[in-house]
Parts: C-alpha cells; sequence; structure tokens
C-alpha cells in the first residue's frame, strides 16, 4: 500500500513528495516528515492556510538542507493548525487529522499531522515547531516522544514566523533516543540566522548514556493537586521511575506559573500580528479579485485568505499592541515573562530538571472545544512556559489514562537538551510506553 | 470582566486590515472579552519594578561578513507574485488620476 493510502484515513499528511534520500550520513535509511510551515524550494508550503494555496517556496529551510545532506528520506509535508495558531490540527484550512489511537479524537496541534505520523509508523521521525507547546502536546497525545530545543539551538532560516521570540524547530520520534539523532544533524549554528546560538552543539547521543543516579529532579506539588486523579497518578508513577532510576525528588515551586497563560497569549499573539502583517497580497500568496485600490486590496486578501482562529489572534495581538492598552496587557505580560524566568533560575539553582505534566488530560475529542476558544487555549497550561524562558523542555510518553496516551514533561537549563534526552533515555530503559504502538500502525516502510 | 465595544472591534479589525461581517464583529466581540476577561489576572502582580524581558537569546546582534553571495534574482523573487509587470510587482492604484 502506497504512504498516501496508508494516510488516507488519518490524513497527516498535505503532500507527498516522492523523493528518494539525496544524500548520505547519520540519517540514511530513515524517513522523515515535514511540517507544512518549513519551506522546500518547488514544495507547496502552505502553513495550513489558503492564504499560501499555492505558493511554492524559492528556497529551502537550513534544517531540511541539514537532513538532506544527513542521508534522509523526506517523505513529504504534514498537516498543522493554520499558522501553527491551535492545539488540535482542527484549525487547518485543509480538514483535520485524526488520532491514530482513537480517530474520534485530535492528534493535537499544532504539529499534529507531524505527530499523527510518527504514532502511525508513516514516517520514523518528523520535525515540528514549537511556540507554546506545538511539539509537545501532540507528542504526549500520539504517545510519542519531542523535543523542543532552548531558543537559539535550531535555525530558523525557512521557518514561516509565528512568535518569533518564541519559535523553535524540534525533533518528533518514538524514542528518545532517535530525538537525540535528528536533534545533532538539525542544530547548530547558521549564519543565516541571526537569533541562532553561535556554539557548535554536544555530542547529544553520548550525553543521553550518562547514568541518571544523582540527578535532582524538581517538581511543584501545587502544579498537579488539580489535576483529574488518573492524570495525577501517572505523574506520580513517572516520578516513581525516575526515584528507580537513582534521581532524587525536590519540591520545588514556582510561583508565577499560573501566569504563564495569559503572558503567553498576550506575547504570541502580539508577535503574530506583526508577523502576519506580510500577508497582503501583494508579492506572494493569496491576493482578492476585484478591489479598486491597494488599501480595499489588502483587507480583502487577508479576510478572504485567513480562517477564524488566525483572525482572532490577529485581533487580539493588535488590541494588546494599541494605544492605551499597551502598558496594561503586552508590557505586563513581558515583565510577567522576566518573573517567570527568575523563578526558573530559583528552581535551578535547586535541582538538574524539572518535571510536569504535558497536558492536564489525554487527546480530546474533534470538535469538542473548538466552539470556546478560551477552553483551548486552557490545554496549553504547562507547555507555555518553556517557550516564554526559552527553556528546552521534553515531553515523553508517560503511560495511558482512559486507554489513551499521556505525556510526562522535563525542563532543564539553557542548552541542557542532552540532560532531557538522557532522562527520558533511561526512563525509556525501564518502562515500555513508547513501545506500544496504536492498531494498525507498521514499521515505516524505506 | 472587560466587555469590548463594537466600536473598539471594529477599531482593531481595521488597525489590522480584516474586513468582518457584523456577525463575525459579534462573535469576535464576545470572543476577545472572554479571553481579555481572563488575562486581566496578569494586572494582580505588582510589577512595577520588574524590568521587561522582550527576548531571552543571550546574544544579540550578530553579523556576518559582509561579503556579497548568489541571490534569487528578480525571476525567483517574483515567481510568487499575484500580478507581476516585468520586473514589478503590481498593486491596484495608489493614487486617482489627477
Amino acid at each position: 500500500m502506497s504512504l498516501s493510502e496508508r494516510d488516507r484515513d488519518l490524513h497527516a499528511f498535505l503532500y507527498f513528495s516522492g523523493e528518494a534520500a539525496l544524500g548520505s550520513g547519520p540519517l540514511q535509511g530513515l524517513t522523515v516528515a515535514l511540517k507544512d510551515n518549513l519551506c522546500v524550494k518547488d514544495w507547496p508550503t502552505t502553513a495550513g492556510s489558503r492564504i499560501l494555496e499555492n505558493f511554492l517556496p524559492p528556497y529551502t529551510a537550513t534544517v531540511v538542507e541539514r537532513l538532506r545532506a544527513a542521508g534522509a528520506r523526506l517523505l513529504g509535508k504534514t498537516n498543522m493548525d493554520e499558522f501553527a495558531m491551535g492545539s488540535s490540527t482542527e484549525n487547518s484550512a485543509y480538514g483535520v487529522t485524526r488520532n491514530p489511537w482513537d480517530r474520534e479524537r485530535v492528534p493535537g496541534g499544532s504539529s499534529g499531522g507531524s505527530a499523527a505520523a510518527v504514532a502511525a509508523g508513516l514516517c520514523d521521525l518528523a520535525l515540528g515547531s514549537d511556540t507554546g507547546g506545538s511539539i509537545r502536546q501532540p507528542a504526549a497525545f500520539c504517545g510519542i516522544t519531542g523535543l523542543k530545543p532552548t531558543y537559539g539551538r535550531v535555525s530558523r532560516y525557512g521557518l514561516i514566523a509565528y512568535g518569533s521570540s518564541l519559535d523553535q524547530i524540534g525533533p518528533l520520534a518514538y524514542t528518545a533516543e532517535d530525538c537525540a539523532r535528528l536533534l545533532q544533524v538539525i542544530a547548530g549554528p547558521d549564519p543565516l540566522d541571526s537569533t541562532c546560538f553561535q556554539e557548535e552543539c554536544p555530542d547529544f547521543s553520548a550525553q543521553m548514556k550518562v547514568e541518571c543516579r544523582g540527578l535532582r529532579l524538581g517538581w511543584d506539588p501545587l502544579l498537579v493537586k488539580d489535576l483529574p486523579v488518573e492524570m495525577r497518578k501517572a505523574f506520580e508513577a513517572g516520578l516513581q521511575v525516575y526515584l528507580e532510576l537513582g534521581a532524587t525528588l525536590v519540591e520545588v515551586s514556582l510561583p508565577h506559573l499560573e501566569y504563564s497563560l495569559p503572558a503567553y497569549y498576550l506575547i504570541a499573539t502580539a508577535e503574530a500580528s506583526s508577523n502576519l502583517a506580510r500577508y497582503d497580497g501583494v508579492r506572494y500568496g493569496h491576493r482578492a479579485q476585484g478591489a479598486k485600490d491597494v488599501s480595499s486590496m489588502m483587507s480583502k486578501t487577508r479576510s478572504e485568505g485567513f480562517g477564524a482562529e488566525v483572525k482572532r489572534r490577529i485581533m487580539l495581538g493588535t488590541y494588546a499592541l494599541s494605544s492605551g492598552y499597551y502598558d496594561a496587557y503586552y508590557a505586563q505580560a513581558q515583565k510577567m515573562r522576566t518573573l517567570l524566568r527568575q523563578d526558573f533560575e530559583e528552581v535551578f539553582g535547586q535541582v538538574d530538571a524539572f518535571a510536569l505534566p504535558t497536558t492536564p488530560a489525554p487527546a480530546f475529542k474533534i470538535g469538542e472545544k473548538s466552539a470556546d476558544p478560551l477552553a483551548m487555549y486552557l490545554s496549553d497550561v504547562y507547555t507555555v512556559v518553556a517557550n516564554l524562558t526559552g527553556l528546552p523542555a521534553l515531553s515523553h510518553p508517560g503511560g495511558f489514562v482512559e486507554g489513551l496516551p499521556v505525556g510526562f514533561q522535563l525542563m532543564a537549563p539553557a542548552w541542557q537538551e542532552g540532560r532531557l534526552l538522557q532522562m527520558a533515555h533511561h526512563f525509556q530503559q525501564r518502562t515500555s510506553f513508547h513501545e506500544k504502538r496504536p492498531q494498525g500502525a507498521r514499521p515505516a516502510e524505506v | 470582566m472587560s466587555e469590548l465595544t463594537t466600536e473598539q472591534v471594529a477599531h482593531v479589525a481595521k488597525l489590522a486590515r480584516l474586513d468582518l461581517s457584523e456577525t463575525e464583529t459579534e462573535g469576535f466581540r464576545k470572543d476577545l472579552s472572554s479571553i481579555v476577561g481572563y488575562i486581566e489576572r496578569l494586572r494582580q502582580v505588582d510589577t512595577s519594578q520588574v524590568p521587561a524581558t522582550l527576548g531571552v537569546q543571550p546574544h544579540s546582534n550578530v553579523l556576518r561578513e559582509d561579503v556579497a553571495r548568489a541571490s534569487l534574482g528578480a525571476d525567483g523573487v517574483l515567481a510568487n507574485a499575484p500580478h507581476r509587470e516585468s520586473n514589478a510587482f503590481q498593486i491596484p492604484r495608489i493614487l486617482e488620476e489627477a
């Protein structure tokens, strides 16, 4: 059966490249799927939006060049919430993606297509992007591992921008070991991205193998006290595994975490309202017909091309930046960002890593939250803080609740992706959650 | 609860270059009121002595050597143009004829 036939009822992919492996290197023999906000020269690249329906990028993202050079076979582009704005992939202009574990449920978002493709065995590895949880939350909902690297670790040249002080590209795979291999290839300095960290990367696979004995793992009991009992049990069972691996558990406190979500939704939407100003129908993408002057051409183009959630976030961001509200909302959110960074400086003075759930619940049903934007935003409560602080964070399979996979999330100090991979890898040596497969999944065909 | 008015929503839509129908305006008025109501909780925290964080990277203004290198060229840049005239993007009229 062809890849497109195998994908038919999931709809994880938006485009199949038919491309063979072009290089040879550490990813030889492996198949990789790319989120559709990564530009590949002459491949349709829509970011899930009608406004980019016929867009063919004239250049290729740095991460994609590196994957090709490493011998990976690039299968195509995966579905996503429009411009990465969403937590369910329901905001794609090209239809919903289904969760391989339960076809009535969402795969999470915004990298839902990438997570579903890995979970269903349609590819070995995938790239996603994470602005407020968009790698980790779908990884959790689909029972796989996903890593948001430290802000600046991976070049964003060729990534379609959403929130520029938050966005990072990162790997999704069943195991931490595979995430380490993929991260090694895509990470490191890039002269084409001035926000990219200038120092060379450590050997993540070597760091991954170091024993966990003696590591101090922090957690905040207040964060989980209101969780549904099954979710809390899964989280506590995860902590227990780390205890058995020789880590010490330390109770710490993050007094400002409850403010991370409102701060995130102000900063992300403010940045989005600015980033998405470029879609004006002049240089590329959709242009509305029949407008008499340039100003009405632009507003008509944007009104036709953007979906409801993108419009909602542009509106919120424009409001937060507008005269009379800037100090009360946007500036206040930036100050909250400072307090959150200070909270984590304090925490990482006491511990080596911090554990928290990835989501408050397993995957929800398709349509369940689509009528209530705020309820959808609240599902990101545990993930946005890593983006606001720039810190690396990883979600690995952490058990099953009501037959659905749930994630266990780890955060570490800046540039310590190796520690996250190390912990997740040893967790996976001791547990089998990452070996479970949804019905009908098979190994990827090469 | 911070209810937004229809006029406020219309003003923001104009700033954002979005044409909204009446139904959309009312929908966004309700949504934004509820989201802004939730966001209001940020103001509970005294931040008068807290500096703002604009970005999280440890470096700024990273520059590379100013060396000429190959670029897209006019055809590459214009390949996705919705309307093109010779080497330019064509747009509707900006100025009225005299």
